[in-house]
């Protein structure tokens, strides 16, 4: 029943250990009385895509703030390249090699596209206050740097014409790329979008399967995810949710068939 | 001098510019340095020449009201930067510049007074901790709140001059000794314009020379990473958050380098008047600068400097309006506050992002509607 999770995708060049590369244990959340995730466990394999899916309510986002540091768990614990993550907090995460898309798009409205993705870049800079106070060459130096790589990571996704744009002028699909841009120019090992399909046609969500497929060489990805033919389409191994509970675990076809995953959802239709 | 505060024109490589569309101002940038300081300190020398031509081609009377305007630039300057770029707003700046002026009175009071530009440096130095405490504070205030926390320290710290009256010299204030200009300064005005130093012009050079300074340092830090990160989290704290940003210090940092810029506003401001009183830090030299700000267009350094010169030139230019049409001299004294208050409801109906984002929200339509092909224009500007 169990495969291999790194079954069938190229292993990331950067995972040094054999182990899962992100790992949940059995994490809980409270708010109040309300339980929102209940003993869930998750585990990432270097170059693997992993969905997470479930009814509205059943905790994929709370989990995704989880692994963030926007919630902190009230019970298990978060492994990141086989160390334990203690105290996680979100502007940590950059550093560490995770980087994360936000529902909707969440892109910075006074900063044109090229800047938005330059902070994406960010915690590859190195010239610090006092060179950019008073314009040394290291800071100019920087800078071009952060502007390549955010003009290779906006060329890759066919957004380099928008550079200096401002988000707000743009269509929605460009948007979300752009948003994906600023994600992956981090060059993080491990990707997590959240709903990155939402709000795409048909076209646009082909294609974003494509992309999401071909990312598989250089990171692990982890979507939550609303549209059921996507997630089928590009994930190696699917974590269903219902009521905060993990009720499926496996690949696309081992999910697809599973009663509890089919209750969960007929279920809901049915309440 | 137009300092561009975002940089979202193109970069140097011109890589972002759509080709086949030249625009005019390609031509000048040709021209300019291609490095950040070449561009900004050219900047700089081109204010520098301007200033000494107007110091030297104008009254006395004018050149103690450019000495007036270049602190109010200053202040509005670091103000810009915070409000702008950062998104916080101070109501404190006005007590801030009260610490920059109580701090040269101190130095230059003392026994052995240091040298000028070592005052200066003290003052904003002293102010920018004073600054790290507040914005310490501020950074984990939004909105209304933010803006009543530096309220509250904009009416509390004239009152610490009254408290300590011995030493501050309580509701009547602390004399301070202007400096003289060096013979080897008037020697060179001499020298350029056959002009003798006069005191005000003196102070004039200080206060337009420090806020020269000012521009070009805040135009670096704009027009780089950190103004970018500024901006970012002005703009989503969340999302920036994500790329590795902590919102809490970047604030710190932009409130302790806008405290500075007030700090150093202050001084000049006790040079020039040469007195730090209770008095002239109440919460209406804060209410002004923000209007300044406002007025000028959030977020750009010539904004501010438009908007520091509106609140100078404005009132006297109305007041003398008004005895020239035969109002009595009180009476026009009176009109000052109510065209002020009438320019600032008509820049906020008909150009909400100021003089200078309304002028650029023209250059743009202009621009769009002449060469309508490709990936046109640059969006609408915003804040």
């Amino acid at each position: 029943m169990v495969t291999d999770p790194a079954e069938g995708a190229t292993p990331g060049d950067t995972s040094a250990t054999d182990g899962p590369l992100f790992r949940v244990d059995e994490v809980g959340v409270r708010f109040g009385g309300l339980v929102a995730l209940d003993e869930v466990s998750l585990s990432v394999a270097p170059g693997e895509v992993h969905g997470v899916i479930g009814p509205n309510g059943a905790g994929k986002t709370t989990l995704f703030n989880v692994c963030c540091g926007f919630v902190t768990p009230s019970s298990g614990t978060l492994h990141w390249r086989g160390e334990p993550v203690r105290g996680l907090r979100p502007h940590r995460l950059a550093q560490m090699g995770i980087a994360r898309t936000l529902q909707g798009v969440g892109l910075f409205r006074g900063l044109t596209v090229l800047e938005n993705v330059m902070v994406g870049a960010d915690r590859h800079h190195r010239a610090g206050f006092t060179s950019a106070l008073l314009a040394l060459r290291r800071s100019d130096r920087d800078e071009r740097a952060l502007r390549e790589r955010a003009h290779a990571v906006l060329t890759e996704l066919g957004t380099e014409t928008y550079a200096d744009r401002l988000p707000g002028s743009l269509p929605y699909p460009v948007q979300k790329r752009v948003a994906l841009a600023r994600a992956l120019v981090a060059e993080p090992q491990m990707l997590l979008l959240d709903e990155p399909a939402s709000g795409l046609g048909a076209d646009d969500m082909a294609e974003l399967g494509t992309r999401i497929r071909g990312l598989r060489d250089r990171m692990a990805v982890v979507l939550v995810e609303h549209h059921m033919d996507l997630v089928m389409t590009v994930c190696d191994r699917i974590t269903v949710l219902d009521f905060g509970r993990v009720v499926a675990e496996g690949t696309p076809d081992q999910v697809r068939d599973d009663p509890a995953v089919i209750d969960a959802y007929l279920g809901e239709e049915a309440a | 001098m137009a300092v561009p505060v975002r940089n979202s024109e193109s970069d140097e490589a011109g890589r972002s510019v759509p080709p086949g569309r030249p625009r005019p101002l390609d031509v000048v940038r040709r021209w300019l340095p291609r490095s950040t300081f070449g561009r900004h300190a050219l900047l700089v020398l081109v204010g520098a020449v301007a200033v000494v031509l107007v110091l030297e081609t104008t009254s006395p009377f004018r050149n103690s009201q450019f000495a007036t305007l270049s602190y109010y630039a200053i202040a509005a300057a670091g103000l810009t930067v915070l409000t702008g770029l950062n998104g916080q707003i101070s109501l404190g700046h006005g007590a801030l510049m009260a610490v920059g002026a109580y701090t040269t009175g101190l130095l230059l009071g003392s026994a052995g007074p240091p040298p000028l530009i070592l005052v200066l440096v003290v003052a904003a130095a002293v102010t920018a901790v004073v600054g790290v405490v507040v914005g310490a504070a501020a950074s984990r205030l939004h909105g209304p709140y933010l803006a009543g926390a530096t309220l509250a320290f904009a009416i509390a710290v004239p009152g610490l001059a009254i408290y300590f009256d011995g030493v501050l010299g309580g509701e009547q204030g602390m004399q301070i000794d202007s400096p003289r200009a060096p013979a080897w300064f008037a020697d060179a005005i001499y020298f350029l314009s056959a002009n003798e130093m006069s005191g005000a012009k003196y102070l004039a050079y200080i206060g337009w020379a420090t806020l020269l300074v000012v521009l070009l340092l805040l135009a670096n830090l704009a027009a780089g990473r950190v103004g970018r990160v500024w901006r970012a989290v002005r703009d989503d704290e969340v999302a920036a958050e994500l790329a590795g940003i902590r919102p809490g210090p970047v604030r710190v940092l932009a409130f302790t380098v806008s405290a500075a810029c007030a700090g150093l506003a202050g001084a000049v401001l006790g040079i020039v008047v040469r007195l730090a009183a209770p008095s002239g830090f109440t919460i209406v030299l804060s209410l002004g600068l923000l209007t300044a700000v406002v007025v000028g267009g959030l977020g750009s350094l010539t904004g501010a400097l438009l908007g520091a010169a509106l609140l100078v030139f404005l009132p006297p230019a109305v007041t003398n309006l008004g005895t020239a049409a035969g109002l009595s001299g009180v009476a026009a004294a009176e009109l000052a506050p109510l065209v002020y208050g009438v320019v600032l409801v008509l820049v906020v109906l008909l150009a909400p992002t100021g003089v200078v984002g309304g002028v650029r929200r023209m250059w743009q339509s202009i621009r769009n509607g002449a060469g309508r092909s490709g990936v046109g224009g640059n969006g609408r500007e915003r804040s």
